[in-house]
């Protein structure tokens, strides 16, 4: 079947996919976004979270055609949709960098739309709200601690978004490209 | 496999009129697993998610009707003060993401033994309310579940909503897990305590073949706070009548041995959370206070 949907702000179409797929099957492997990870695959990780409609949701467990009509960001379009050009990072994701928070990085991805998900809903978490906002995410690294810090760093920074691109400006150069290799 | 896509009620019905094995699929969040590890290859998904009724839930007399599909993190936010039973269960649902997609029509149509609201259902008191294009049947909760993740729905019925008791009273939940998120119930217990009937009634999860009321411990309990006058006096449970009642809980269980705990463990675990529910819950009610929990109680 056909899937249209809108992803990072673009329309975008898929075609065969099989009733039976997952919306991380098809960003990943029809729609060239493998920043969204594919691991457990029964939402038990976290590391394929997208925004679904604005809402975070595993995409492992979203039906492909399910997302048909439906508005989807994932963590390749957190920086754009914080309204900053191509190549640059938003603030949750400096964050992540200049904190240390990134290990072997698979369950980044998820991490940073959480954390971005928390930062647009409470731009001053509590060290239980960000806990709590990020249980559903592990990491088999257990970098916590560090994961933890760049939430707080974010929040320190300004929250989520656009505010954030004086913080992104601040350090920009260098590790910009290592981030995002 | 075929992807069914109604946009109505009525088209939903009809479309499971006519394939009785389509799978409903909302939140996804125990369809897609089966899927992905291909434990299951339905001949039909029946996509649920736009029919904008099953979001919906309104007050209706002394209960409130719960569509099938509000996801967790909406009772949350918007039902912990009719449903605080419900609301506490839901906290426990695996994690934020889990909640912004599983529902309690989900819950019952999978009818695991471990799923987190059928305690709750069953200590408020609950009626699933099944509908196919033959009409609608209203069944009470304790009569959905039929078996280890088998229910009464026909194969043509939907669930299409959940009508449960506002609260009249204190309700407390507990749940033994290794961890606080993303947790399958070792076991889990549900009670509400009932000021209007002066009546106690009690959920067990995760405990039994089904979701089970412990019958022989609400009625105990039920007399003994009569007889020792405490719903009028607001006088604490004599500690021997909390005692029994967690006994006789732990009673109703009739657990297995697997991965998560032992039936042992579980029946023991299900007697210390009825004992502490109830501390909870009658503290609630004899001071209006929240039932704190990190106070001791009986």
């Amino acid at each position: 079947m056909r899937v249209n949907m809108t992803v990072n702000g673009r329309p975008r179409r898929a075609d065969d996919v099989w009733e039976g797929e997952s919306l991380l099957y098809v960003l990943r492997e029809r729609l060239g976004l493998p920043g969204s990870k594919n691991a457990c695959e029964q939402g038990e990780c976290g590391s394929c979270t997208v925004r679904l409609d604005g809402v975070p949701v595993c995409a492992c467990l979203v039906a492909a055609g399910q997302a048909e009509g439906r508005d989807v960001v994932t963590v390749e379009g957190l920086a754009t949709r914080a309204g900053l050009p191509d190549g640059k990072l938003s603030a949750v994701q400096r964050a992540f960098v200049d904190a240390g928070a990134v290990q072997c990085g698979f369950c980044t991805p998820g991490l940073l739309v959480a954390a971005d998900d928390l930062l647009a809903r409470d731009p001053d978490p509590s060290d239980a709200d960000i806990r709590e906002a990020l249980s559903g995410n592990l990491c088999r690294c257990t970098g916590y601690e560090k994961i933890l810090d760049a939430v707080r760093l974010a929040a320190a920074r300004g929250g989520g978004g656009a505010a954030d691109e004086a913080g992104a400006e601040d350090e920009a150069g260098g590790t910009d490209g290592r981030a995002e290799a | 496999m075929d992807f069914l896509r109604p946009d109505r009620w009525e088209d939903a019905l009809a479309a499971k009129a006519e394939h009785p094995t389509a799978v409903p699929l909302a939140g996804g969040t125990d369809v897609m697993v089966e899927i992905n590890f291909d434990h299951r290859r339905p001949t039909h998904l029946l996509d649920l998610t736009r029919i904008r009724d099953l979001y919906a839930w309104q007050t209706d007399g002394p209960d409130v009707r719960l569509g099938a599909a509000v996801p967790y993190a909406r009772v949350i936010a918007e039902l912990s003060g009719p449903l605080p039973g419900l609301a506490l269960a839901a906290r426990t649902v695996g994690s934020p993401q889990i909640r912004n997609r599983g529902s309690v029509g989900g819950n019952l149509g999978a009818a695991s033994p471990a799923g987190d609201s059928h305690p709750a259902l069953l200590a408020a008191g609950a009626v699933v309310e099944a509908e196919s294009v033959r009409g609608t049947r209203l069944l009470p909760v304790e009569d959905f579940y039929t078996g280890v993740k088998r229910n009464a729905l026909a194969p043509d019925e939907l669930i299409r909503a959940v009508r449960i008791r506002k609260a009249a009273g204190p309700q407390q939940f507990a749940k033994v897990g290794t961890r606080n998120a993303m947790v399958i119930a070792v076991c889990a217990f549900g009670l509400a305590l009932h000021p209007d009937t002066r009546t106690v009634r009690t959920g067990i999860g995760s405990a039994a073949p089904t979701p089970v009321r412990a019958r022989a411990a609400e009625d105990f309990l039920t007399a003994a706070l009569d007889e020792a006058r405490c719903w009028e006096t607001g006088r604490p449970v004599p500690p021997a009548a909390a005692a029994e009642f967690a006994a006789l809980a732990a009673a109703a269980c009739n657990p297995i041995d697997d991965v998560r705990g032992s039936a042992a463990y579980r029946r023991h675990a299900v007697g210390v959370m009825a004992r502490r529910t109830l501390g909870w819950a009658w503290r609630q009610y004899t001071d209006g206070t929240t039932g704190e929990r990190g106070e001791r109680c009986a």
